[in-house]
């Protein structure tokens, strides 16, 4: 509930701060967010398969994040950023949706 | 089946109830912040991409609009160039539309004034006949009106009446027409053109005013600076003569 609470709290500061993102971080932070996301997303299966750990949401959570970041650094680096970014976010949306399938059938059945 | 899907489904919202409680472990503050920042990013980033200018446009992307631009560019070039040779040709169109609109007034001048059709001004002389005998006749007028002529007068009143090309004289007792309309006595007979010469043809030896005075009549010529006739000629359309097309005009000339 907190969690929840602090996501929308997050979104609105964002809106009314207005924050600029740092140029160093522009390519990096969509790809983090769908990370994110993506994690959030299996937290919360997590939470309805009964499974669901702090440690292991928090680690997942940021893990997500660095990892997606840092393959969209390598492929930037590699010369094939604009490919890799769009593998992962095809790779975390899959991901996405399955998660999203799996908590759809437990909270409702289908 | 039924039942324990609905355990199961109970089971989901029970979980998610319990995890979603109020609890202030420091995990939770953790996972907290986490989504807190997430939601930031997400914002922000949401944000970011909806003002995005140029800058985060990749390579292809920019070139393509560079593309795009330049054809535009090229496009709007062309209409450009298009569209001011059409206001050149509109506006040269304009001035020989309005050099040629200049030139018919002036052929419309000439000719109303060479027909008799608009009243005309200018310097000339002013003809007065007293001719108590009611001696001088249409042949004597003729004379006259050749003599002005003559001397170079272009527009020509007699009595009431705008003399042109095919005006005549006639008489019937003592009186005399003009174009079939009575001139009264006094004769009074207009002329515009060059004064001075115009009175001197009229008072050379032998010349109107002594041959009126033969008959017994006195001619009065006044020179005036400005004369008006308003006298005009009612123009009647050729009812059998029709002009020679232009073309056989010039391969043959009339014998």
């Amino acid at each position: 509930m907190i969690p929840a609470i602090g996501l929308v709290v997050g979104i609105i500061a964002g809106l009314v701060l207005h924050p600029t993102v740092p140029l160093w971080a522009q390519p990096y932070l969509p790809i983090a967010v769908v990370a994110a996301l993506d994690a959030v997303f299996g937290g919360v299966r997590a939470v309805l398969d009964g499974i669901f750990d702090d440690k292991v949401f928090i680690v997942s959570f940021l893990s997500n994040v660095v990892v997606a970041a840092f393959i969209v650094f390598l492929g930037d680096q590699l010369g094939v950023g604009t490919q890799l970014s769009t593998g992962v976010v095809v790779v975390l949306g899959v991901r996405i949706f399955s998660n999203v399938a799996s908590i759809r059938r437990h909270l409702f059945r289908a | 089946m039924t039942e324990r899907a609905a355990d199961t489904r109970g089971d989901a919202w029970r979980r998610l109830r319990r995890i979603g409680a109020p609890r202030l472990t420091k995990a939770n503050v953790l996972v907290t912040v986490l989504a807190v920042t997430l939601g930031f990013a997400l914002a922000t980033q949401v944000q970011q991409t909806q003002e995005a200018g140029l800058e985060s446009l990749t390579q292809p992307e920019l070139l393509r609009v560079l593309d795009d631009v330049s054809q535009r560019s090229a496009r709007l070039d062309a209409q450009l160039g298009e569209l001011q040779r059409n206001r050149d040709a509109l506006r040269s169109g304009v001035d020989t539309s309005a050099a040629a609109l200049q030139q018919a007034q002036d052929q419309v001048d000439r000719l109303g004034i060479l027909a008799g059709t608009v009243p005309a001004t200018g310097p000339g002389i002013a003809l007065t006949i007293s001719d108590p005998g009611s001696k001088v006749t249409a042949v004597h007028l003729l004379d006259i009106v050749q003599e002005l002529r003559n001397a170079g007068a272009e527009v020509i009143q007699v009595g009431g009446v705008r003399v042109v090309a095919s005006t005549f004289f006639d008489d019937e007792g003592t009186t005399v027409y003009a174009d079939n309309a009575p001139v009264e006595r006094p004769l009074t007979i207009l002329a515009i053109g060059d004064s001075a010469t115009l009175s001197a043809a009229m008072s050379i030896p032998g010349g109107v005013v002594d041959s009126v005075s033969q008959r017994g009549g006195v001619a009065t010529v006044s020179i005036r600076d400005h004369i008006e006739i308003r006298a005009l000629h009612t123009l009647i359309p050729p009812r059998f003569a029709t002009p020679v097309p232009a073309a056989t005009a010039t391969a043959s000339p009339t014998p």
